[in-house]
């Protein structure tokens, strides 16, 4: 049980870091990225073709796709996503999900369509012993850096300058325009911070998740249901919805295999009627 | 006096702030009634509770005596209490034709019909035609709302009220950006409305206010500052001292 | 009345011209002749084309879903990912009923009809509140729940294999002598079949949207906050017609598991619903004849690229969906304002 438990909180953490970059672009920029998946799609072929095919150490690849992931985020933001922040969403749907097919197909024609797999370094391999509970060494690794990469996250967004501009930002851009502050640079770097994070969150769960050119498409909903969940005002609200939802899949798959996936969807359904604007939002000047 | 709509106690709080602070209003049958006051007084806030846009802290809201504090938005329009908004809120894609004959329909009962198409009503028809003519619409009212200009949408907007046949009507600046020769005119078209109707109206040019309003309100930080009729308002020195330091130059 | 437009009500000759707000009015609801045009072709195609009834079937099947998410998005304006909850719904149980019921294809098609409303009607209170996203999100739910649903259910759908072996009866239709229409492996008579279902519902939304419903659903996706001011209860007309644009779809579903004779999970996939909505789009949103044609469209450059690059049609079709939204959705509908600077939109 207590494993279960410790599984479900490494995959939501994973969730978390995997989503935590389309509930700042949300709110933010109110733009619906559906193909963010994408970027975590990239982060985690990065580092599979780098270890696998250059033989870079796998600890090595995790800051490489992190910045590849998000170089590639700073350029498509500033070419390609720029001039839709102010367009319908139902425009922001059908342009990301464009994206998506083209970056799916696109990897499936270069790398083809099988599963890619990571071999981990040895010492993260296997089970530790801890009071007759075996945790998985690589499960630990994710929560301790997903850990990590929260609380500075935290930490920037409430200590530093660029955090209160990105906070004031995101409650209101036109005011927050009208201060002074640079709200196209604000959003570049957010994005491609975003991104970036996709991306090595891509590369941390390629092992735990899978990872082939249906990537994007498959966890879409997941990063979906944390941000419309967790609201997009807050760190903590997805943070905790991405904790909810990681136990609830790994809980639901081990206890009911029959119903899977239906129990996430349902609980999805049922939070976002009672509370439209998610469970942890507060209310914003939009 | 019998009294159409009244408030008590109304409060309404965001976070700390109280935007309306314990209002207890009363507005007469054809009452020609103005809501002054500096800017963040809480004046569009008083009539968003009214209409039923925001839900008050704490309070009530009667109308003809029976309490409707909890009654949807959209009820209250259909007992007559109407308002037009400070920023126009129109239906950008629909003509102004369709968007008169939409509201007028509602009055007469026929807004839930979905086989017959709205142009074969005659009655909303002739409606539709009085109020072209005269907020001087019939022009351009095949036109798709969003490509008219400023003073047609204006004109518009309060059409649209008048529209659905209002027994008290909540004027929210209603001349606001509309050039001065044309604003006379507009409060014409009020002023013309049945003597019965009552009317409460925000407004800071002062002129208007005077010409058209017989009773007034002020309103400070969300309370009720002072009230009465214009001229004793108007002279008091309270009044006029709130209102120095206050940027007149408001369109 | 009074006795004068009594009197002249009776000599039309004699009538007094319309006012012309009435008269513009009425126009707004006057049949176009491109609408006239099109409906003549619809019979037509099922006379000149017989050899291509099958594609042709396809076609209209998806023009009828694509119209009923049209009343959704173009007239209530709600965007919905999850479009294809209805469609399948509608298509297993057009599928079940024919297999363990009766095999009556009309019956089963109203039974089809019935469950999507049904299914519209309580899923419609999903969709009242909450933000673009939350409906995004909550419709993306819906379809996804009944995917995973029809999956584990295998004994009743056959799961991932799906429902096969669905054979239907010979058309009947009741009071009347048409009897005994079967259907045939050239898929004339499917054809027939689908062009009258979807003649019939384009006729009543066609009345639906001229309708001062219809026009409210247009002012309420514009203006909610005006709508509901002008005394319009916006979730009542919400519900109205989701529960109308579910059945259609439902009805769409069963049309296609009715005249392939076949239900499989793909009917409740994220792409059967993305897919509708790029129909949709690209034939243009808000005017109700945009399903039909965007299903032509689609469907001749889905078989002409997917014939020259099977495998990664999804790349053309996302490539073309960036495209269309960075050119805009409005100057792509009209083709003659590509080289004018700015159309000008028609009401």
């Amino acid at each position: 049980m207590l494993t279960l438990l410790f599984d479900g909180i490494a995959y939501g953490m994973l969730l978390f870091i995997l989503a935590v970059g389309l509930a700042v672009t949300l709110g933010l920029m109110n733009f619906i990225n559906l193909a963010h998946g994408a970027f975590a799609m990239a982060g985690g072929y990065i580092t599979v073709l780098l270890m696998n095919r250059a033989g870079v150490p796998f600890l090595a690849c995790l800051p490489i796709a992190f910045v590849g992931t998000a170089l590639l985020g700073a350029i498509l933001e500033r070419t390609l996503y720029r001039p839709m922040y102010a367009r319908p969403h139902l425009d922001q749907v059908l342009f990301s999900i464009g994206l998506v097919f083209m970056a799916v197909t696109a990897v499936d024609y270069v790398v083809g369509s099988m599963q890619q797999n990571i071999h981990l370094p040895d010492w993260l391999q296997g089970r530790l012993p801890i009071e007759a509970v075996g945790i998985g060494k690589y499960r630990l690794f994710i929560v301790v850096v997903c850990a990590l990469l929260t609380t500075l996250l935290q930490w920037v967004l409430s200590r530093t300058r660029f955090g209160s501009r990105l906070r004031a930002s995101v409650d209101d851009p036109r005011v927050a325009g009208g201060l002074g502050l640079d709200v196209n640079r604000i959003f570049l770097l957010t994005f491609a911070v975003g991104s970036g994070l996709a991306g090595l969150g891509g590369a941390l769960g390629a092992e735990v998740l899978g990872l082939d050119p249906t990537f994007p498409l498959k966890f879409m909903i997941y990063f979906l249901i944390v941000v419309s969940v967790g609201g997009t005002t807050t760190i903590t609200g997805p943070l905790l919805a991405a904790l909810l939802l990681g136990i609830a899949d790994v809980a639901g798959k081990y206890y009911v295999p029959k119903l899977g996936a239906f129990i996430v969807y349902t609980l999805m359904v049922a939070i976002l009627l009672w509370r439209p604007q998610g469970l942890f939002a507060r209310a914003s000047a939009r | 006096m019998t009294t159409v709509l009244a408030t008590r106690s109304l409060v309404k709080r965001f976070g700390g702030l109280a935007a309306t602070n314990d209002v207890s209003l009363e507005l007469a049958r054809g009452a020609r009634h103005a809501l002054i006051g500096p800017n963040g007084a809480g004046k569009t806030t008083l009539i968003n509770l009214l209409t039923g846009v925001l839900e008050p802290t704490s309070g009530t809201i009667l109308l003809d005596g029976d309490d409707i504090t909890s009654l949807a938005a959209h009820k209250r329009v259909r007992r007559g209490v109407v308002r037009t908004f400070q920023i126009n809120q129109l239906f950008n894609a629909l003509t102004p034709l369709s968007s008169l004959a939409l509201a007028v329909s509602v009055p007469l009962g026929a807004s839930s019909r979905w086989w017959r198409p709205l142009g074969k009503d005659a009655a909303v028809a002739a409606e539709c035609e009085t109020l072209l003519a005269r907020f001087r619409l019939a022009e351009v009212m095949d036109q798709p709302v969003h490509s008219l200009a400023y003073g047609k949408r204006r004109l518009l907007e309060i059409a649209l009220a008048l529209a659905c046949r209002p027994r008290v009507l909540l004027l929210d600046e209603p001349v606001a950006g509309v050039p001065e020769g044309e604003r006379q005119e507009i409060f014409e078209t009020i002023d013309a409305l049945p003597a019965d109707v009552s009317i409460l109206l925000i407004e800071h040019d002062m002129d208007l206010v005077f010409n058209f309003a017989k009773t007034v309100t002020v309103l400070v930080n969300g309370a009720v500052f002072s009230e009465g009729d214009v001229a004793t308002v108007s002279q008091d020195p309270r009044v006029k001292a709130v209102y120095l330091g206050e940027d007149h130059a408001h369109g | 009345m009074s006795d004068a437009t009594a009197a002249a009500a009776s000599t039309p000759a004699s009538a007094p011209p319309l006012a012309p707000a009435a008269r513009s009015l009425r126009g707004y609801a006057r049949w176009r002749w491109w609408e006239v045009a099109l409906f003549a072709a619809l019979p037509l195609s099922w006379l000149l084309l017989p050899s291509q009834a099958l594609l042709l079937n396809e076609i209209a099947i998806v023009a009828l879903f694509a119209i009923s998410l049209d009343l959704v998005l173009g007239y209530a304006g709600v965007v919905s990912l999850g479009h294809a909850a209805f469609f399948g719904f509608g298509a297993y149980a057009a599928a079940l009923f024919a297999k363990n019921v009766m095999p009556d294809p009309i019956v089963g098609l109203v039974v089809a009809i019935a469950a999507s409303a049904l299914l519209g009607l309580a899923s419609s209170v999903l969709i009242l509140r909450g933000s673009d996203l939350t409906r995004l999100m909550v419709t993306l739910g819906v379809a996804s729940i009944l995917y995973e649903l029809a999956n584990k259910l295998d004994w009743l759908t056959g799961g991932a294999d799906g429902l096969q072996g669905v054979v239907m009866g010979p058309i009947t239709v009741p009071f009347t002598a048409l009897k005994g229409f079967d259907f045939d492996l050239t898929g004339r008579t499917a054809y027939a079949y689908t062009l009258v279902v979807l003649a019939l519902f384009l006729f009543v939304a066609r009345r639906l949207v001229h309708s001062p419903f219809g026009v409210s659903l247009q002012a309420l996706r514009d203006n909610r906050l005006r709508a509901a001011s002008i005394g319009l209860s916006v979730p009542l007309r919400l519900v109205a017609v989701y529960t109308f644009a579910g059945a259609v779809a439902g009805a769409a579903g069963g049309l296609l598991a009715q005249t392939t004779g076949f239900a499989s999970l793909d009917v409740f996939d994220f792409h059967r619903s993305a897919e509708v909505l790029l129909v949709l789009v690209v034939g243009g949103t808000g005017y109700l004849y945009g399903g039909i044609f965007g299903a032509i469209v689609f469907k001749l450059l889905h078989d002409l690229i997917a014939a020259w690059t099977p495998q990664y049609w999804n790349f053309w079709l996302g490539l073309f969906l960036v495209v269309l939204v960075l050119v805009g959705r409005e100057r792509f509908v009209r083709p003659w304002t590509w080289f004018r600077a700015g159309g000008k939109r028609t009401p």
